[in-house]
C-alpha cells in the first residue's frame, strides 16, 4: 500500500470527475440526469476508496500516514507533500461520505443550471479532501483558500432571494482572516526555511513570534470556526445557500478551523497558546450562551440551526484549548458528530423546503399527522443535537466538558448550560414544526419521504447510533495522535516555564 | 439471563416501532391485526422479562450471588474507560423485581386503556423502550451508564407525556419535564465529572472501594476548597432531585399528568421517579462519607413530604392529587435516605410501587369509567356502579395511609422511626414533617374516595349512564398490584430492613457505623411507632367530617383563610416563580441578543459597516473619474512626484 497514491487519487478523482462533466453536451434534460449520476458515481467512488483509508490506517503510531511527498519548487524548499494522521483522518472520510449525500439531495431540488452545480461541489470535494490531507503550508493554504469559490458560487448562485449580500457577507469575513494567515505564513517560512508541515512541528518559533503568528492564524481559524463574535456571516450564509450547500458548510467547512487550531495553533505555537487560551475560553463560553440564546428566538429553521452550530462548535474550541486527553478527543469527536448531525437537520429543513418553499417555523406544524417517517428520522437527529446519551452527540459534548472541569469546574459549568439550552431550542422547534393540530392549508396534501430522502438518511442514523453506541472505533483511531500532540504542546510550554491550568 | 431480561424489552420496543409504520390503509381489521401483533410482542417480551426478574432476585437476592455481566467498551479516552456492563446485586434484584412488575401489568392494562386510540403500536413501543432504560438505569454498573438510562427515561417520559400530540398542553408538558430533568441532570453530569476528577474513574466498584481513603479529601472547585465527596454528593443529588420531582425541581411532575394514566401509573408514579432515590442508595458508599450532603439530602426530602402534601389537599383533579401525593411520598424515601436508612427508604419504594401504580391504574379506570372526566367536582357516588374499582382504590388508598396490615403501615412507620432513631436535629425535623404530612395523606386520600366514590353524584346525565366496569384486561392488572400493595410490607419487612436485613442486603449498601438510625428506630418508644397511626386515622376523620357530614365545612374554612388557600391552591406559585425567572428572560434575551448584539452591534460596526465604507469609497472614486484627460494627468503627477518625494527622503 505504501507506494499507492491513495490520498492523491482522493483528491484528484473528484476533479476528474467534474471535468468529465463538462464535457457533456446534448439536450437540457439528458445533460441534468448525466450529470447527476456522474457525481453520484463519482463521490460514491471517492467515498468507497476512502474506507481503504481506514481499514488500512495504522493506529499504533501517531506518524502521519499514506504520505505522498514530491517535488515542486525544490529551490524554495516547497514540496507537494501530502499525508493524513488521526485528526485528519476521519475527517477526510467524513467529506467523501457527505459529497454523496449532497448529490443525492440535490437531486430534485436543483433544476437551474444542474451541470455547473454538480461541477461545483465536485471541486469541492477535492479541495476539501486535498486541506485535510496537505502536509504543505502551502499545498493547505491552496485548498483552504480555494474552498471560498465553489461554496461563493454555490450560494451566490443556486441560493435563496438575498444569496448575494450573504455570499459577498461570507467572502468578506473569510478573506480577510485568510489574508493575515497568508501573511503568518510567510513570516513561518522566513523563520523556518521550509513551508513542510512535518518539519514546522518541530520547529520551535520564538515566543514573541508565536503571539503574532497565533494571531494571525486565529483571525482566519476564528472566521472559520465560527467563533463570536466573527460568526455573523454563517446565519446568512445558511439561509440563503441550496441545502447541499448548507450540509457540506456545516458538515465539513466549519471544521477546517477546529482542524487548524490543532494542526497549526497548538503544536507549532504552544507558548502563544498558553497566553490566549483565557481568550479562546470567554469567547466559546460567549459562543454558547449567547447563540443558544440567540437560537431560541429564531423564527426560521436553517438560522436556528445555525446558531445552534455556533454553540456546538463552542465546544470543540473549548475541548481544543483544554489540552486534555479527553477534551481533544472530545473536540474532534464532536466536529465528527456536528459533521453528521447538522448535515442530517439541515437536510431535514431541505426536505420540507423542497416541498412548501418556506423555513419559516410558523409555516409548519403538525407534520407527524402527515409525515410519520419524516417525524422520526427529525426526532432522532434532533436528539443526536441535544446530546442523548446513546447518540454521537453525546460522547464528544461528554467528553469535552470532562476535560473542561479538568481545567476548571467554572469552565465546565458554565458550558454544560449550553447542553440545557440546547435542549430548550431543540425541542421548542420540534414541537412547533412537528407536533400539534395539522391546519396549514398548505400542509394538507404534504407527503412523507420518499424512497431517495430514506436513502439519503439512512446512513446518517446509522452512523450516528454507531457513533453513539461504540464511538471505540473512531476514538481508536485519534488516541496516538491526539496523545502525541498533547505530550509536545506540554512539554514545549513546561520548558517556557508555563504553569498550565489544571494540572 | 441477566442480558436477556434487559434487552428483551428493547427488542419489543424496536419491533413494535416499525409496526407502529406500517400503512393499515383504513383496512380495519388489518389494523386490529397490527395492534394485537404489538400488543403481543410488547406484552409477551415484558412478561418474560418479569419472569426472568424474579428468577434474577432468587439466585442474585436471595441466593447472596451478586454478579456483573460486562457487554463491550463503550467509551475509552485517556483514564476514561467506561464499558457497558450490567450489575447486579441485590438493590437492584429488587428494583428489577419493581420495574418489571409494575412494567409487565401496565402494559397488559394498557390493552384495555387504550384500545379505542389509534396509535396502540406507538404507544407500547414507548413504553417497553422506556422500560428498557429503566432497566439499564438500575444495572449500570457506571455512573455514565447510569446517565444513559437516566436520560433515556427521561425521553421516553417526554414522548409518552407528549403521546397525544394533538393537544397543546400535552406538548408543553412534555417539554417541561425534559428541561426540568435537563437541569438535574446538568448537577449529575457536573457531579460525574467530580468523582472522576476525584477517583480517575466513573466504575462503581473501583469508587466504592477507593472512597474510604479519599474520605477527608478535598477538592478545589467552584472557587474554593471544598470537601471533595460532599461537592460530588450533592451535584449528583441535584441530578435526583430533578428525576424525583424533589422541591424546586418538582413543577415538571403534576404537568406530566397529561400522558395517558398507564403512563403515570408506570413512569411518574412507580418505576422513573424513584430513580433518584435509587441513585442515593446505589452510591450510599460516597453519601456515607459526606454528613453534610446527607443533611441536606434530609431537609429536601422532609420539606418535599409536606410541601407537597398541601397541594394535594387542594387539587381537585383527581391525577393531580395522587401526582402531589407521589411527589410527597419521595420526599419520604429521601429523608429515609438522608438519615442513613437506605434499606427503609428502597422498602418503601418497593410498597410505592406497587400502591401508587394500583391508585393511578385505579383512577385510569375511574376517567375511563367517567368518560375521561378528571375533575373530582364533576365525580361523586359511583363506588356503587364500578364497585371493583373503588375496592382497589381503597386498598391502595389504605395502603398509602399507613394502616395496617398493608404495606405502606410497615414501610412508612419504618421510616419515620427512623427518621426519630437518627437523634439528630435534622432527622427530628424530618419526623415531625413526615408525621404532619401523614396527617395529610390520610385527609386528601380519603377525600379522595369520598368525592369521587360516595355522596351524591355530580356528574351529569350521559357521563353517568356511561359509567361502567373496566373490563377484565384492565382489572387483572389491578388485582396482582392489589396483591402486592396488601402483602409486599409484610413478606419484604424482614428481610428488607428486620432482622435478615444485613445478610440480604449484602454488599450492596453501605451504612457506616457512626450511623444507627435503623438499629434505633427499632427501639422507638410506643408514641412514636403509633403516632403515625394515630395522626393517619384523624386525617380519615377530619376527610369524613369535611366532606361527608358537614360538607359546608370546608367551603367556610377556604373562606376564612383565603389567602393561605389561594397560595396553596396555586401550587406556591411556583410555576410564576420560574416563568418570571427563566423563561420569560430566556427569551427576551434571546430575541434582544439577536436583533441588538447580532444585528446592530456586530454587523453594524464590522461587515456592514465596512460594506458601506467601501461603497462610499468607491462612489467617491467614481466621482473622481470625470474623464478629462488632464485630470488624470495631473494625478499622475502627483502620485509621481509623491513617489519620488518617498524614495529620496527614504534614501537621504
Amino acid at each position: 500500500m505504501t507506494n499507492f497514491p491513495i490520498l492523491s487519487l482522493l483528491t484528484f478523482i473528484p476533479l476528474i470527475g467534474a471535468g468529465f462533466i463538462l464535457t457533456i453536451r446534448g439536450e437540457t434534460e439528458v445533460v441534468n440526469r448525466n450529470a447527476r449520476y456522474v457525481a453520484l458515481w463519482t463521490s460514491m467512488a471517492v467515498f468507497l476508496l476512502s474506507l481503504l483509508i481506514w481499514f488500512n490506517f495504522d493506529t499504533t503510531t501517531a506518524e502521519f500516514q499514506f504520505v505522498e511527498h514530491a517535488a515542486w519548487m525544490p529551490e524554495f524548499n516547497i514540496s507537494y507533500h501530502m499525508g493524513v494522521d488521526g485528526i485528519s483522518m476521519l475527517f477526510v472520510l467524513l467529506a467523501t461520505l457527505l459529497t454523496p449525500i449532497c448529490v443525492i439531495a440535490s437531486w430534485e431540488s436543483i433544476t437551474e443550471r444542474v451541470k455547473e452545480y454538480m461541477i461545483s461541489f465536485l471541486i469541492l470535494e477535492t479541495i476539501m479532501i486535498g486541506m485535510f490531507a496537505a502536509l504543505d503550508l502551502i499545498v493547505f493554504y491552496i485548498f483552504f483558500e480555494a474552498v471560498l469559490i465553489p461554496m461563493y458560487l454555490i450560494i451566490g448562485v443556486w441560493g435563496g432571494p438575498r444569496r448575494v449580500y450573504a455570499a459577498i457577507k461570507f467572502f468578506l469575513y473569510t478573506l480577510l482572516g485568510s489574508v493575515l494567515m497568508l501573511l503568518a505564513m510567510l513570516a513561518m517560512y522566513a523563520d523556518a526555511g521550509t513551508t513542510d508541515i512535518t518539519t514546522l512541528l518541530t520547529h520551535s518559533f520564538p515566543p514573541g513570534m508565536q503571539t503574532w503568528l497565533w494571531l494571525a492564524f486565529f483571525a482566519s481559524f476564528a472566521v472559520k470556526v465560527p467563533m463570536w463574535p466573527v460568526h455573523t456571516w454563517l446565519p446568512d450564509a445558511h439561509v440563503e445557500a441550496p441545502t447541499g450547500g448548507s450540509v457540506i458548510l456545516a458538515g465539513v467547512l466549519l471544521k477546517f478551523g477546529g482542524y487548524g487550531f490543532l494542526r497549526f495553533s497548538l503544536p507549532m505555537f504552544p507558548i502563544a497558546t498558553a497566553d490566549f487560551t483565557p481568550l479562546i475560553y470567554t469567547l466559546s463560553i460567549i459562543a454558547i450562551v449567547y447563540t443558544s440564546l440567540v437560537a431560541l428566538a429564531q423564527e426560521d429553521m436553517k438560522k436556528l440551526i445555525a446558531y445552534s452550530s455556533v454553540a456546538h462548535m463552542g465546544f470543540v474550541t473549548i475541548g481544543t484549548f483544554t489540552l486534555t486527553v479527553q477534551g481533544v478527543e472530545g473536540a474532534i469527536y464532536q466536529m465528527l458528530s456536528h459533521g453528521v448531525v447538522s448535515a442530517a437537520l439541515f437536510l431535514i429543513v431541505g426536505v420540507v423546503y423542497d416541498r412548501t418553499h418556506s423555513r419559516q417555523i410558523v409555516d409548519y406544524g403538525g407534520l407527524v399527522h402527515r409525515m410519520p417517517r419524516y417525524s422520526l428520522v427529525f426526532m432522532v437527529f434532533m436528539l443526536a443535537s441535544v446530546g442523548l446519551p446513546g447518540t454521537g452527540g453525546f460522547i464528544g459534548e461528554f467528553l469535552v466538558l470532562v476535560g473542561a472541569f479538568k481545567v476548571s469546574s467554572w469552565l465546565a459549568a458554565f458550558a454544560a448550560t449550553g447542553v440545557i439550552l440546547g435542549a430548550v431550542y431543540m425541542l421548542y422547534l420540534y414541537r412547533r414544526v412537528v407536533f400539534g393540530e395539522l391546519t396549514k392549508e398548505s400542509l394538507l396534501k404534504i407527503t412523507d419521504l420518499s424512497r431517495r430522502e430514506i436513502l439519503m438518511f439512512a446512513p446518517l442514523i446509522v452512523l450516528v447510533f454507531w457513533m453513539g453506541i461504540y464511538p471505540v472505533s473512531f476514538l481508536d483511531v485519534m488516541h496516538v495522535s491526539v496523545g502525541n500532540l498533547i505530550d509536545q504542546v506540554v512539554s514545549a510550554q513546561e520548558a517556557a516555564g508555563i504553569q498550565v491550568m489544571g494540572r | 439471563m441477566i442480558a436477556t431480561a434487559v434487552f428483551l424489552p428493547l427488542l419489543g420496543a424496536v419491533l413494535t416501532g416499525f409496526l407502529a409504520f406500517s400503512d393499515v390503509d383504513g383496512d380495519k381489521d388489518k389494523q386490529a391485526r397490527v395492534f394485537l401483533t404489538a400488543q403481543w410482542l410488547t406484552c409477551g417480551s415484558l412478561v418474560i422479562s418479569a419472569i426472568l426478574a424474579i428468577l434474577i432476585f432468587m439466585d442474585v437476592a436471595l441466593g447472596g450471588n451478586p454478579q456483573t455481566v460486562e457487554l463491550f467498551t463503550w467509551i475509552s479516552s485517556g483514564t476514561l474507560d467506561v464499558s457497558w456492563a450490567l450489575k447486579v446485586d441485590t438493590l437492584t434484584a429488587v428494583m428489577l423485581i419493581v420495574v418489571t412488575v409494575v412494567s409487565a401489568m401496565v402494559h397488559i392494562y394498557s390493552i384495555g386503556y387504550m384500545s379505542h386510540d389509534p396509535d396502540v403500536p406507538r404507544f407500547m413501543a414507548y413504553l417497553s423502550l422506556f422500560t428498557f432504560f429503566m432497566l439499564m438505569l438500575v444495572t449500570a454498573n457506571n455512573l455514565i451508564q447510569m446517565f444513559f438510562g437516566w436520560e433515556g427515561v427521561g425521553l421516553a417520559s417526554y414522548l409518552l407525556i407528549g403521546f397525544w400530540y394533538k393537544k397543546p398542553s400535552a406538548n408543553a408538558a412534555a417539554i417541561k419535564a425534559f428541561l426540568v430533568n435537563r437541569v438535574g441532570d446538568f448537577g449529575f453530569a457536573l457531579g460525574i465529572f467530580t468523582v472522576y476528577v476525584m477517583f480517575d474513574s466513573v466504575s462503581l466498584d473501583t469508587i466504592f472501594a477507593a472512597a474510604p481513603d479519599k474520605a477527608a479529601d478535598t477538592i478545589q472547585v467552584f472557587g474554593g476548597e471544598f470537601h471533595a465527596l460532599t461537592v460530588a454528593c450533592l451535584l449528583l443529588f441535584v441530578g435526583a432531585m430533578g428525576k424525583s420531582a424533589q422541591l424546586g425541581l418538582h413543577t415538571w411532575l403534576p404537568d406530566a399528568m397529561e400522558g395517558p394514566t398507564p403512563v403515570s401509573a408506570l413512569i411518574h408514579a412507580a418505576t422513573m421517579v424513584t430513580a433518584g432515590v435509587f441513585m442515593v442508595a446505589r452510591l450510599s458508599p460516597l453519601f456515607e462519607y459526606s454528613d453534610t450532603a446527607l443533611t441536606v439530602v434530609t431537609l429536601v426530602g422532609g420539606s418535599t413530604a409536606i410541601f407537597a402534601a398541601t397541594i394535594a389537599c387542594t387539587q381537585n383533579d383527581i391525577k393531580r392529587v395522587i401526582a402531589y401525593s407521589t411527589c410527597s411520598q419521595l420526599g419520604y424515601m429521601f429523608f429515609a435516605l438522608g438519615v442513613s436508612a437506605y434499606s427503609a427508604g428502597i422498602f418503601h419504594l418497593m410498597t410505592h410501587g406497587f400502591f401508587k401504580a394500583l391508585l393511578f391504574l385505579g383512577a385510569g379506570s375511574v376517567i375511563h369509567a367517567m368518560s375521561d372526566e378528571q375533575d373530582m367536582r364533576k365525580m361523586g357516588g359511583i363506588g356503587k356502579h364500578i364497585k371493583v374499582t373503588y375496592v382497589l382504590m381503597l386498598v391502595g388508598s389504605w395502603a398509602l395511609v399507613g394502616l395496617p396490615p398493608f404495606s405502606g403501615y410497615y414501610s412508612k412507620d419504618i421510616i419515620l422511626e427512623a427518621a426519630w432513631g437518627a437523634h439528630t436535629g435534622i432527622g427530628t425535623y424530618a419526623f415531625w414533617m413526615g408525621i404532619s404530612a401523614a396527617f395529610l395523606t390520610a385527609f386528601y386520600s380519603w377525600r379522595l374516595l369520598i368525592l369521587t366514590f360516595h355522596g351524591e353524584s355530580r356528574a351529569n346525565e350521559t357521563v353517568l349512564a356511561h359509567v361502567h366496569e373496566s373490563p377484565k384486561i384492565m382489572l387483572i392488572p389491578l388485582l396482582v398490584l392489589a396483591i402486592g400493595a396488601m402483602g409486599a410490607g409484610y413478606v419484604g419487612y424482614e428481610s428488607f430492613v428486620g432482622g435478615r436485613a444485613a445478610e440480604f442486603w449484602g454488599s450492596s449498601i453501605l451504612i457506616l457505623e457512626t450511623h444507627q438510625a435503623l438499629e434505633a428506630a427499632h427501639h422507638a418508644p410506643l408514641w412514636v411507632k403509633y403516632l403515625p397511626l394515630v395522626v393517619g386515622l384523624a386525617g380519615i376523620a377530619l376527610a369524613y367530617v369535611f366532606y361527608m357530614l358537614i360538607p359546608g365545612l370546608p367551603g367556610l374554612l377556604v373562606a376564612r383563610i383565603r389567602p393561605i388557600y389561594t397560595f396553596v391552591y396555586n401550587k406556591w406559585y411556583v410555576d410564576e416563580l420560574y416563568d418570571f425567572l427563566f423563561v420569560r428572560p430566556a427569551f427576551y434575551l434571546g430575541r434582544n441578543l439577536w436583533k441588538t448584539g447580532d444585528g446592530t452591534l456586530i454587523d453594524g460596526v464590522g461587515p456592514d459597516a465596512l460594506a458601506a465604507v467601501t461603497l462610499n469609497i468607491a462612489r467617491r472614486a467614481a466621482r473622481l473619474q470625470t474623464g478629462y484627460l488632464y485630470h488624470y494627468t495631473l494625478a499622475m503627477l502627483v502620485g509621481v512626484v509623491a513617489l519620488i518625494s518617498m524614495y529620496i527622503l527614504a534614501g537621504g
